[in-house]
């Protein structure tokens, strides 16, 4: 057969040496390079002591935002959920009556607020369609968990604690400045 | 009857034959597509609808042909009558362009913007306009005047922060009610959309006047926060009404009926029924029958592909249909093992709630309620 390009090459079937069978050579030289890696720097890092730094633009599990007098920003627009490619973002909306003024920022908001961890592929489209700057994408990971069940994150997961009444919550939610 | 007179203009190059009479407006909509100028107060089917809101403006290059001087301003097209031989530009007329940009920024000084609140979002002539026409940024810098929100009887909700002045509620409660009892108020700035003195509306066809708003300043209160309309399923329904034709379309999320709207052609005006009249729709389909069954369904809503409310709809008979199973029937009889049924984590769109069936806006307790039976 003709051959299309001439990297092609022909097999090595002569028969190998007695140092060949032996083998010893190639097995030294395997070794040599196993342990010369133990003198290497380590790329591993032993995780959950030790974290490694997240890149600015990282983008981990998500949270509702507050504003500064700790009312929720969301007002169940639906511009997050018809942007997510994964279809993981589903809501209903109530209407704010009176005396929630210091609940709600504005007359409608999310009364459920849903995000399917299973489900979402952590694009940060939901964060660029926000009109609100309700939803971010913060720099922690999706903990792991043992059932299915635990991915279907609700708003008291996704929720920022209250500036005002859990500062030292929100301060530690908030995390170090990037 | 004589035979028509026929007159031959021409819209962005495109040349087209109309009865004398017809405006420039309907000579380009016959022609279709983007020659047709928006407008945001004409409706064809209200009579003496238009003038006001300035979005129709076109550039007449020849006035006609026994006159063939340019018209000196622009004009609105949806009052101005075509002429034989007339030229005109829409979108190729720079000045057109740039005199809808100025509309545009005047009709949103004191529009309020909160188009994540409103339910008109993803429908609505003034996003569509400012999204096509308009610029992005705005130069006015002081408060936006605003009103409180009221009720216009116990189905309609008057935003008036929202409107935009175009007249066409009250041609349609003019028109089509044998009374109306709402106007505009006032002059200038202070100009509002209300009732004398709170008095609400009730008749049986007010209800359209929700149909023919531009914007989100007159909004179905049954239909109120339920759900933003790109997530609900437009489907065309009829029932046997023996006040109005029953031709409506149906807003459903799943099987539940969330709102009823009148059937709307492509200018975003109520279509016309079969016998050529306008398909006005009565209040008790429009705000009382939200159950599925009261109405006969005749398949999907064909929805513009440019149009937000197309997304997720698929061709053919895709979300209408329940496709059948096969596993069980490849499987020896085996049902799939499923790791999670999604009703049973989820709160939202659960399955024993309704609530397309609650009269008004859902509140906090509604849930609570729902929350505490369950």
């Amino acid at each position: 057969m003709q051959a299309l390009t001439n990297k092609a090459q022909a097999v090595n079937r002569k028969p190998m040496t007695f140092w060949e069978r032996l083998y010893l050579i190639n097995i030294i030289k395997g070794m040599m390079i196993t342990f010369s890696h133990m003198f290497k720097k380590q790329p591993t890092i032993r995780y959950p002591e030790e974290k490694r730094e997240f890149s600015p633009v990282f983008r981990g599990l998500h949270v509702l935002n507050r504003d500064e007098e700790g009312r929720e920003r969301c007002t169940a627009c639906g511009l997050c959920a018809v942007a997510c490619p994964a279809e993981a973002i589903t809501m209903e909306a109530a209407e704010r009556v009176e005396g929630e003024e210091n609940l709600y920022r504005e007359e409608k908001y999310a009364a459920k607020y849903e995000i399917n961890m299973l489900r979402c592929i952590f694009c940060g489209l939901c964060e660029d369609a926000c009109p609100k700057d309700a939803i971010y994408l913060s720099e922690t990971f999706a903990p792991a968990n043992f059932t299915r069940k635990g991915f279907i994150y609700g708003k008291p997961d996704l929720l920022i604690p209250n500036p005002k009444t859990e500062a030292g919550a929100f301060a530690e939610a908030k995390g170090v400045e990037a | 009857m004589s035979e028509q007179i026929l007159f031959k203009v021409t819209v962005d190059g495109i040349t087209i034959e109309v009865p004398a009479g017809t405006t420039i407006l309907q000579a380009a909509r016959q022609i279709g597509g983007e020659v047709a100028p928006p407008a945001m107060c004409y409706y064809s089917k209200l009579k003496g609808s238009g003038g006001k809101c300035r979005t129709c403006l076109v550039e007449v290059s020849k006035g006609s042909e026994k006159d063939p001087r340019p018209m000196p301003k622009l004009v609105a097209s949806c009052r101005t009558t075509v002429m034989d031989g007339m030229e005109v530009k829409n979108i190729t007329s720079e000045k057109v362009i740039d005199a809808r940009a100025g509309v545009v920024e005047f009709l949103l000084l004191n529009h309020p913007l909160d188009c994540p609140i409103c339910d008109q979002a993803g429908e609505c002539h003034l996003q569509d306009l400012s999204f096509e026409h308009g610029k992005a940024k705005t130069r006015f810098e002081f408060q936006k005047r605003t009103f409180k929100k009221h009720d216009l009887g116990e189905n309609i909700q008057l935003h008036m922060t929202r409107c935009i002045l175009c007249y066409r509620c009250v041609f349609t409660a003019d028109q089509l009610t044998n009374k109306r009892v709402h106007g505009i108020l006032d002059r200038g700035d202070h100009a509002e959309i209300a009732t004398h003195i709170e008095k609400s509306l009730d008749n049986e066809f007010i209800g359209n006047v929700i149909d023919v708003c531009p914007v989100g300043a007159l909004t179905d209160k049954t239909f109120r926060f339920k759900n933003r309309v790109w997530f609900l399923k437009p489907m065309d329904a009829h029932r046997d009404c023996p006040t109005c034709n029953g031709r409506v379309t149906l807003w459903n999320r799943g099987d539940e009926v969330y709102r009823v709207t009148a059937r709307k052609d492509e200018w975003g005006e109520i279509e016309d029924t079969p016998d050529g009249k306008p398909g006005w729709i009565c209040n008790t389909c429009r705000f009382d029958k939200k159950d599925a069954k009261d109405w006969v369904i005749e398949g999907p809503r064909a929805i513009s592909r440019a149009s937000v409310i197309s997304q997720g709809h698929y061709a053919g008979n895709v979300g209408t249909t329940i496709p059948t199973e096969t596993f069980k029937a490849v499987n020896g009889g085996r049902t799939p093992h499923l790791l999670m049924d999604i009703h049973d984590e989820s709160e939202v769109n659960q399955q024993n709630i309704h609530l397309g069936q609650i009269q008004g806006p859902s509140h906090g307790d509604t849930f609570n309620k729902i929350e505490n039976a369950s």
